[in-house]
This record gives C-alpha cells, structure tokens and sequence, in this order.
C-alpha cells in the first residue's frame, strides 16, 4: 500500500492545470478527489510521474442553477451535491443518486469530474449524466469544446477525453415535472453497484411521453438504453411495456462475473432494477 | 454510632465490582486517538521490513534475484531463504506439530506466500525494492479442493513431507493427507443409525474466512548487541508464549528475550500464531543491529495470516419418529491450506470439534476429522472461537433444523424434547466432556416468551400466503439457534500447546495507601481486560476499581501465561485472578485481627473492610490494612500485602445462549433483510453487564458477516478474489442490524466466581442464527439446506433453484 514516488503539481488555474498536462504527456495523471486514483497508485496498479492536483484550482468547485439549467463545476464534491437545495429542486434525481455513493467520509472528497472523467463503469455518475443527456467541457491546448455524456465513454477508463484535456463542467438541463429514480443494489455501503438503474419519465394522459433509461455497472462502460426508453414511451406503462423495456435494455448491456456474482444473476437484478425504478419514477411523475 | 458507616450496599456500589456497569478505562484513550499500537513504535535508527509474495498458488522458485533491488538507495538487504537456512529459520515449527516456510524453500505452496524479505531505510525503498526483486516462478498444478487434494493422482504440495506415513497427529494416508482425529464410538453410531426410525444427512460447509481485525499483524524486533537483549513488540495475542518459542526457535535464551503486547487493535485469532514476518524481523534485527518494523497491509492479512473454518461436514443424525435424537455421526473434509499451522491445544488438531453433539442429550456420536492440504495460505485459527466450536455449533444447529424438517416437527419443539436437562449437570457428553453445568430449558423459554415464538410462526404464516397469492415477493424466514459453548482452555492435564500448559495467572501488589496493581498473563485486544479484572479484584478485596491498575502483556514484568484468545481470559485469568485476591484477603484478616485486638476467627469480610463479627462498628478497612500491612510490625507477618496466583483450571466452562432472528428475505434480489435479532447469553456470573452487551453486539456483528457474505474465496489456479475489503464483507452500521440482549445466570460451579466468558459467543451462535433463517424462509418452498455464505447472489440462486422467479 506504498505508491511509488511521483512529482507532485498544485497548479492554481485552470489553463496552468492544461499546460501542465500537455507538457508532461503520459506520465502525468491529473487527481481531483482522489477517491479511485490514489488507491490504485497505493496498489501500484497506477504508478504516474506526476500528480496534477487540482484541488487548488479556482472556480472549479460550484453548482449554478438558472433558468432550469444546471452547471456543475468538476470539483464539486458529492456532498455539495447532496447539499445544494437550488440543485435538488431542479434535479432532485442527482441528489438522490449522490446519496448512494460511497459513505460521508468519500462524498466530502469524492468529485463529480472525477467520478465522470475516471471511466470506472462500476462509478454512479457517468449512467446518471447519460440518462440527464449531461454535455461535459473539456479543456485542453486548443481551448474548450463540449462532448455528450452519452458519446463521451468507450470503454472502461477509455473515454472521450484526450490525454491532454480536463474535464472542467457538467452542463444539463433541470427535469422539474419529470418523474425520476435512481434504484442501486449493492452488496454494502462503499460497494459499487451489483446493478444500477437511473430513469427519467414524464407522462401525460396516463400514458408515458418520454423516458431516459441508463445502466450502471452491467458493462465494460455506462449503458444509455434508447431502446429501453422507447419501450416505455406511448405506453401506459403496463407489464407489457415493463417486459419490453427490460427485454431491450437486457440487448445493451453486457455483464461480467465477478465477486457480486454471476452474470445470470446480474442480468436478473437489471431486470428488477430497472422496473423498480420506472415504478418509482412513476409514482413521481 | 452505626449511621456512621454508610450501608454495605452502598459501599459495594463505590467499589464498582462485580455487576457493575463500569465504563471502560482502555476508552479514554482510544477515543480520543491515543491508543499506542505496534505501528505507533518508533524507535531511534529503526529501519523497515516487506515481503515479497508470491503471485502463484504453486510454483517452484527456480531463482531470485536480488541485485536490482539492493540497487535501490536505501535498501540494507534482502533475506531469502538460502540466508535464513544456516541459521536454521528457513523453517518454523508450527502450533499444530508441522513447520511452516518462513522464506520460500525451493517452492510456494499459495498466492501470498512469503519468498523474500527486504529491509530499507524507509518503507517507500523497501516497496520500490520489492518490485525489483527477481523471481524465477515455474508453476506447478494447483489444488484448492481438498477433495481433490486426497485424489491419487492430486499434485504433491508438500514434497518435504515425502515418504513420511506418520504426522503429528498419527498416520498419514496420502501424500496430501496431514491427519485422520476420531473420537467416540463409530461402530455403535452406525449401528443406530442403521436401525433408526428416521436419519437426516446433509454435507454442511462452514466456508473459509478470516477474523481480520482492524489493525493488521506486525512486530518491531530489537536487538541490543551490547546487553545480548531482544525486544519484540508485536500484535501477540500470547506474548508468553511468543517469547518461549521465540527462544526455543531462535537459540537466544528466555531471560534475554522481552516480549511486549502493546495495544492491539483487535484480534479474534488472527494474531495467536507465529508468521514469518515475526522470524525475519527477528533475524534482520540481528543481522544489522538495528530495531526492525514489519506491519502488514490489509492485502496481506486477508491473504496470508490465518485463515478460519473452511469445514466441510458430512453428517447424519438419527432420530425415533416422535423426535427424541438417538445418534450423530459426522465426518469432516478439514481444508489446512499448504501448512498446518492451526492454533489448537496441541492435543486437539480439530480442536473442541467434538463438542458438535450441542445442546442435546445424544447418547451415542461419532466425530473423524481429516485434515488436508490444499494450494491455500495456512491457518485454521479460532476466529472469536473456542477452537472449532464454531463449526461444531453451525454443523449442530444445522442437522437440528434438518431433522426437524424430516421430522415435520418446529425446530424449537425438537431441541426443546432434546436438550440435556438441568438435573442431568454434570453432564457427560457422548463424545467425552463433562459439560459443568445449563440451564436450556428456561433459556429457551424464556427467549420464546421475549420474542413471542408463536406470533412470528402465525405472522410468518400470513406473509407465506401473501407470497403465494402473488401480492409479495419477500418471505419472511425466522433463525433459531441454541448453543452450548466449550471455553476455558484450560486444565494442563489435556490442554497445552507445544508443550505449554494452558493456566493463566495474576500478581497483585497491594500498595501502603490502599491501591494496587495487577498484572496477568494475558493481553486484551479490545475485551475490556482493564476494566472487568479491576472489577472481579475489588469484589475479592474491597479495593475500589477505580484504584486498581491492570496491567498485562510485558513479558518482563507479567506473571507466565498463555494468552487471550477462546475466551479463556475469564475462565483461566479471571480465576487466577480470584484466587490471588482471595490470598491477599487471608492476609489482610490477620492484619486486621492484629490491630482489632481480636483472633483471626472473630473478624470477619464485609464489602471493603473486615469487622469484628457481632460488633460492625469496629473495623479496619481495606486501606487502614495495606498501610498496616507495610509500615507496622505485626508479630509472625513478613511486611507487604502482595500475591500471585497460577490457576490451571479443573474443567472447562459450558457458556450457552439461545438466540432468534428474524429475516425479510427478497427472493428477486437475493437482499436478506433481518429485522429483529434476540440473543440470550449465560455466560454464569456476569463482571460486567455494558461490556458483555458490548461483546454481543460485536460477535453478532461479525457472525452477521460470516453468514451473509464474508469468505477468503479463490478461484481454480488459487488466486484470492476477496482480498480487499471492497470484496471481503465487513459490515459497516447501516447494514448491522439492532439487536436485543437478555441474559439468564447459571454460574459454573468449579470457577471461583462462577463465570464462564462470553466473548464468542455471540459468533458461534449467530452464526446458525442467521443461516437458520435464510433456510427457514424457503422451507416451505423445499429447501433444507444451502451453503454459505449467503450474499445476495447465492440467495437468488435458491430462489430461482427452487422456482420462484416464475
């Protein structure tokens, strides 16, 4: 549990952090929190030069809600999720996902970017940025440009995010009105999920109008289910629509063994997951 | 005159003795942070020691190469084998009768195994170091099944073994079989069982996990070359008997060697035997002649540093139709991992197995334990256990449930027609104890009546039906388990370990103002030893607690003993304990006489003082006696009021407990909810009721663990899939549920205050507690019996086994 040694960098802006990571190429790794990155260098599984940290970065720390619009910066910690009312209003579902994260102690360390810029499919944020269709900014040598949740992951910690870049916001918009539901299964407090389901639904008429529907920790990245999502929409969401929602979500997700289990249990508490959550999300809407 | 003195009730009370919820002394310490454990030592010119392990499960080591790591500014050495072997340390002997590698000798034998040991200034160096060490690995074929292991063509782990038919516990049949233990009669159990009006048989495993306590293993070894003196701190759980195998091992004499146990942080076992991180910190303390520090990560104490359980039980059970229990058999399948280095009486390799006949008035039983080796680190400890008391529980409160389902019977109408009963104390067990005395029935009724037994069945009931008619997808299932403990280790006519009498003992020293000081030689990892010692000494010699120090662990001003571990602290030390203060207490009344002006006879011991008998209001108190005692010549008296008592107790103490639960179990997700947890402990005489509640809470918690999801799991080429505590379960306190406590007191007849300990208790019996449920909750669906441990994916398993998922 001893990292190996590293060349530390605090820089205090955040095209100071930029050029750092440009100049140092590969060898450089950026820490925001911490919560993933330093336990795999105590574990010599990640071993990087240099440690770019950005907890000394101004302005990257911050939630703005305006106009049912919502602006996280990269280093606002889980916490300040769970805390900021302006955010629990205009999207109470990241609240509620926030507060199955990890226990206290990691949410006053642990970052939104750093849950999303880390790629770990087994972390709760990059499903949930999915189902709010979040647009994440990266900062990099050329300045800043804007990539969709939904396009940003590849694969696990394979991501959309040069190596030269840094994710500094979190843009999405508010679902006042929208039913939501955040519903994880975890072995205990501080695991990852066995299976997760983030859903959004808004209904109209008895009959559900629009749905978003992502996956967590049931493949090698975060699992975006349009398909799911149209199984539910037209629907008055009956068992029908359940079954053909799970049925099509069952077609994007790909489960590994592993110590929660095997991959027909898996693909068993997706199921129940994610009709938990449409059922809750419904209850809401 | 009389009002005076303040009533003896009142006085006891100030004494905060036995019965008194005293708060603990150790916790002004520890919560605020200043707790001294091993890794707090530092010492001037004290350099660092790590391993490297081996990443196979088995291998031959065809070389290691050291350069690159000596390379490395700050590394002092690396010690293989090769440098350990003219010393004669390449090898240990083990507690159980085998050795054990210190250094890889030639081969490893599972994944972490210790191949070389580098030491370096700091322990960053030593890491880098570690990394640079090469080793040449040749991997072999690996066996993790033990029912493999004993095929004859399995792959030779312990090729140092070859030819050798005859182990420390007799012969040998097979190259990877380590000991055939049978007690009791097995052709007259056959016998019974043949002929019984009903058998239940089921294969039970009690699958491998580890006590792992907060603080890891660690040592500091200090060499003085000038005085020839060696210190050794370390997370020892024995420190008296680190030190006497320390010397034997080492060759450096006993009165040069100083053990100490500073805090430890927890123990439950993992911390009994002797690791190869303690010979070469020893070693590489000599060789460079300074203090040396090894502490293990969390790594490589879930990986390499004792193991417990890994049991697989076959059993049968035997019973006339109207369910009265005629007979037990059992066979086990012990997995030892590549060594055996169990920490058991060295007379007992399977340990107070054959205490497996429970609670129950069996006539006839038959108990034969095979151990085996497999590709798995080496262990077998007592995890908050009284050495395979805890199988022998879960294996028990198993067949019982089993049988009663054959039966037809409720599981608690079975064990009420079985248990032994009162007037049957002493009892002498089918497989050789004499249990000291119980009370089961008015335990088991009483926990019936707190819990309202028949209401949960009715409710339960209810919710079955519920379940069926579609409406809900939870069934309710409620654990009931009902143990005997064995505890106390104990009397020294059959009790050692590697020829080590297992008393304890106690010194008091009394000073002139009326406080004292008590040593033992035993070593609190948490129990609260400070505390309820204190306690059993001021009821003995009206001494107030408060004015009491207990000291234990330093091996240079400890009395002898054998340690903490198998809640043999009370049962062992607690009495010598009593007996010392019962000496000190002969003194004081001749002290007291002398200055009342009064034969001994004609005063007698009330509460914190002695009086005239039919004249209370002439007394001396305990602190007029101890001034008296040292700065008045009394005729016939040396000065001084001190004492010190070895006590090899006469029998085992017989701690039982009837505990229930209840359990919401979600059959889609596998999610085991438990609801309410009643634990009913008589534990005889109780020191301290907060500090027993406290043990409860914390055996449950862990019995919660090992039953629901806590395992040392490898996969089929022997690596370790648990180990870290990302997937070794350890609840936090949202996943602990409330408990209840209650007690009933049946006091051992042969301890001097009749207690019995109480510390794993609520392990051994928590355990079936809450695997009992789970099974119950799909009893009606077919079920009678599933192994542990039951995560949630394993729960679903039965669930959709059994056909529930539609």
């Amino acid at each position: 549990m001893i990292p190996g040694s590293f060349d530390y960098h605090r820089p205090a802006t955040v095209q100071e952090a930029a050029r750092l990571v440009a100049s140092l190429g590969e060898d450089a790794r950026v820490v925001a929190g911490g919560h993933s990155l330093i336990p795999m260098m105590k574990l010599r599984m990640a071993a990087p030069a240099h440690l770019i940290d950005l907890q000394g970065v101004e302005g990257l720390a911050g939630i703005a809600v305006s106009g049912g619009e919502v602006r996280i910066g990269a280093m606002t910690t889980q916490h300040m999720l769970i805390e900021d009312a302006a955010l629990a209003q205009a999207a109470p579902l990241v609240r509620e996902a926030a507060l199955q994260i990890a226990d206290p102690q990691v949410r006053y360390m642990g970052t939104i970017g750093g849950n999303l810029a880390n790629g770990d499919p087994g972390n709760d944020m990059p499903g949930l940025m999915q189902c709010l269709d979040a647009a994440f900014t990266l900062v990099g040598p050329e300045g800043a440009r804007q990539v969709r949740a939904r396009e940003f992951y590849f694969g696990a910690y394979d991501t959309a995010r040069a190596e030269d870049e840094i994710l500094s916001e979190i843009a999405f918009s508010g679902h006042a009105g929208a039913g939501y539901a955040y519903e994880k299964q975890k072995r205990k407090i501080g695991d990852y999920a066995t299976a997760a389901a983030a859903v959004l639904l808004r209904m109209e008429g008895g009959r559900c109008a629009a749905a978003s529907v992502a996956m967590t920790n049931l493949a090698d990245r975060p699992i975006f289910s349009q398909a799911a999502a149209d199984a539910l929409v037209g629907s008055p969401l009956d068992a029908a629509a359940l079954d053909a929602a799970v049925a099509a979500m069952q077609g994007d997700i790909a489960p590994g063994a592993d110590t929660r289990g095997p991959v027909e249990f898996k693909r068993h508490v997706a199921g129940v997951m994610l009709r938990r959550a449409v059922a809750r999300a419904a209850s809401r809407a | 005159m009389n009002e005076m003195i303040p009533p003896a009730g009142d006085r006891a009370a100030a004494l905060k003795g036995l019965g008194s919820s005293r708060k603990r002394v150790e916790d002004v310490r520890f919560t605020q942070g200043k707790g001294a454990y091993v890794d707090d030592i530092k010492l001037k010119d004290m350099v660092f020691g790590d391993f490297v392990r081996s990443p196979y499960a088995h291998a031959r080591v065809v070389s290691v190469n050291k350069e690159a790591a000596l390379a490395v500014p700050g590394v002092i050495a690396v010690l293989t084998a090769e440098d350990l072997a003219p010393l004669g340390l390449h090898w240990m002997p083990t507690l159980a009768g085998d050795r054990q590698m210190v250094l890889a000798d030639g081969k490893v034998l599972y994944q972490g195994q210790e191949v070389a040991f580098v030491v370096a200034e700091n322990r960053y160096a030593c890491a880098d170091a570690i990394e640079l060490v090469e080793v040449d690995y040749e991997a072999l074929p690996v066996v993790t099944d033990p029912f493999k292991a004993l095929e004859p063509d399995a792959p030779v782990l312990r090729e140092d073994l070859a030819g050798k038919t005859e182990g420390a516990h007799g012969p040998r049949r097979h190259h990877n079989h380590i000991f055939l233990w049978e007690q009791g009669d097995r052709a007259a159990t056959e016998a019974v069982i043949d002929g019984a009006d009903v058998v239940a048989e089921e294969r039970i495993h009690y699958h491998r996990t580890h006590p792992c306590p907060l603080e890891t293993c660690g040592c500091v070894a200090s060499m003085d070359k000038i005085t020839g003196k060696l210190t050794l701190w370390g997370t020892f759980q024995a420190p008296h008997a680190v030190r006497t195998v320390a010397s034997l091992i080492s060759g450096i004499a006993e009165h040069n060697i100083r053990v100490i146990s500073p805090d430890i942080g927890g123990g439950f076992g993992n911390k009994v035997g002797v690791y190869p991180g303690y010979v070469c910190s020893i070693v590489a303390s000599i060789v460079t002649g300074r203090p040396v520090k090894w502490v293990e990560d969390r790594m490589d104490n879930l990986m390499t540093t004792a193991f417990a359980r890994d049991y697989w039980m076959d059993g049968r059970i035997a019973a006339t139709k109207d369910g009265r229990i005629t007979g037990l058999w059992c066979h086990v399948t012990a997995d030892h991992g590549g060594f055996d280095a169990c920490a058991d009486p060295t007379k007992f390799p399977a340990g107070f197995f054959n205490i497996c006949t429970g609670s129950y008035d069996i006539p006839v039983a038959y108990v034969g334990v095979d151990g085996v080796y497999t590709n798995k680190a080496p262990g077998g400890v007592a995890y908050r256990c009284s050495f395979r008391v805890t199988e022998a529980a879960y294996f028990i409160e198993r067949m019982v449930d089993i049988l009663a389902i054959k039966l037809g019977m409720d599981p608690v109408e079975l064990r009420l027609k079985n248990f032994i009963r009162k007037d049957q104390f002493p009892y002498h067990s089918a497989l050789g104890w004499e249990y000291d005395s119980g009370d089961y029935h008015t335990a088991m009724e009483q926990a019936l009546a707190a819990v309202d037994y028949k209401g949960l069945r009715a409710e339960q009931a209810e919710r079955l039906e519920a379940f069926k008619r579609g409406e809900s997808r939870s069934l309710m299932g409620v654990g009931v388990a009902f143990f005997t403990e064995i505890v106390g280790a104990g009397p020294v006519k059959n009790c050692d370990i590697l020829g080590l009498g297992m008393f304890d003992s106690c010194e008091i020293r009394i000073h002139p103002t009326g406080s004292a000081i008590a040593r033992l030689g035993t070593i609190s990892q948490g129990q609260g030893h400070a505390t309820t010692f204190a306690q059993i000494l001021a009821s003995e010699i009206g001494i107030p607690a408060d004015d009491i120090t207990v000291e234990e662990g330093d091996t240079d001003t400890a009395p002898y003993g054998l340690g903490t571990y198998g809640s043999r602290s009370t049962p062992v030390a607690g009495a010598a304990t009593a007996m010392a203060g019962r000496k000190i207490r002969a003194k004081a009344q001749m002290i007291a006489a002398y200055l009342l002006e009064v034969h001994d006879d004609d005063v007698e011991f009330d509460v914190d003082r002695f009086q005239i008998k039919g004249a209370p209001e002439r007394f001396k108190t305990m602190k007029e006696i101890a001034f008296a005692a040292y700065n008045q010549a009394i005729p016939g008296l040396e000065p001084g009021l001190e004492a010190v008592s070895y006590y090899d107790p006469p029998n085992m103490t017989y701690p039982f407990g009837a505990y229930i639960c209840v359990m919401d179990v979600d059959v889609d997700t596998g999610v085991c909810d438990v609801r309410r947890v009643y634990a009913l402990d008589d534990c005889g005489t109780r020191i301290n009721p907060m500090i027993i509640e406290g043990q409860v809470h914390g055996g449950l918690t862990e019995a919660l663990a090992i039953a629901m999801g806590q395992e040392i799991a490898y996969d089929e080429d022997g690596n370790v899939t648990t180990g870290t505590l990302m997937d070794f379960f350890i609840p936090t306190a949202v996943e602990t549920p409330h408990y209840e406590t209650d007690h009933t007191v049946t006091p051992s007849p042969h301890h001097p205050i009749g207690a019995k300990g109480v510390g794993e208790s609520p392990n051994v019996g928590g355990v079936p507690m809450f695997s009992n449920a789970v099974m119950d909750a799909f009893k009606p669906f077919g079920l009678t019996h599933a192994h542990m441990p039951h995560d949630h994916w394993r729960v679903w398993r039965i669930a959709n086994g059994l056909g529930l998922h539609g």
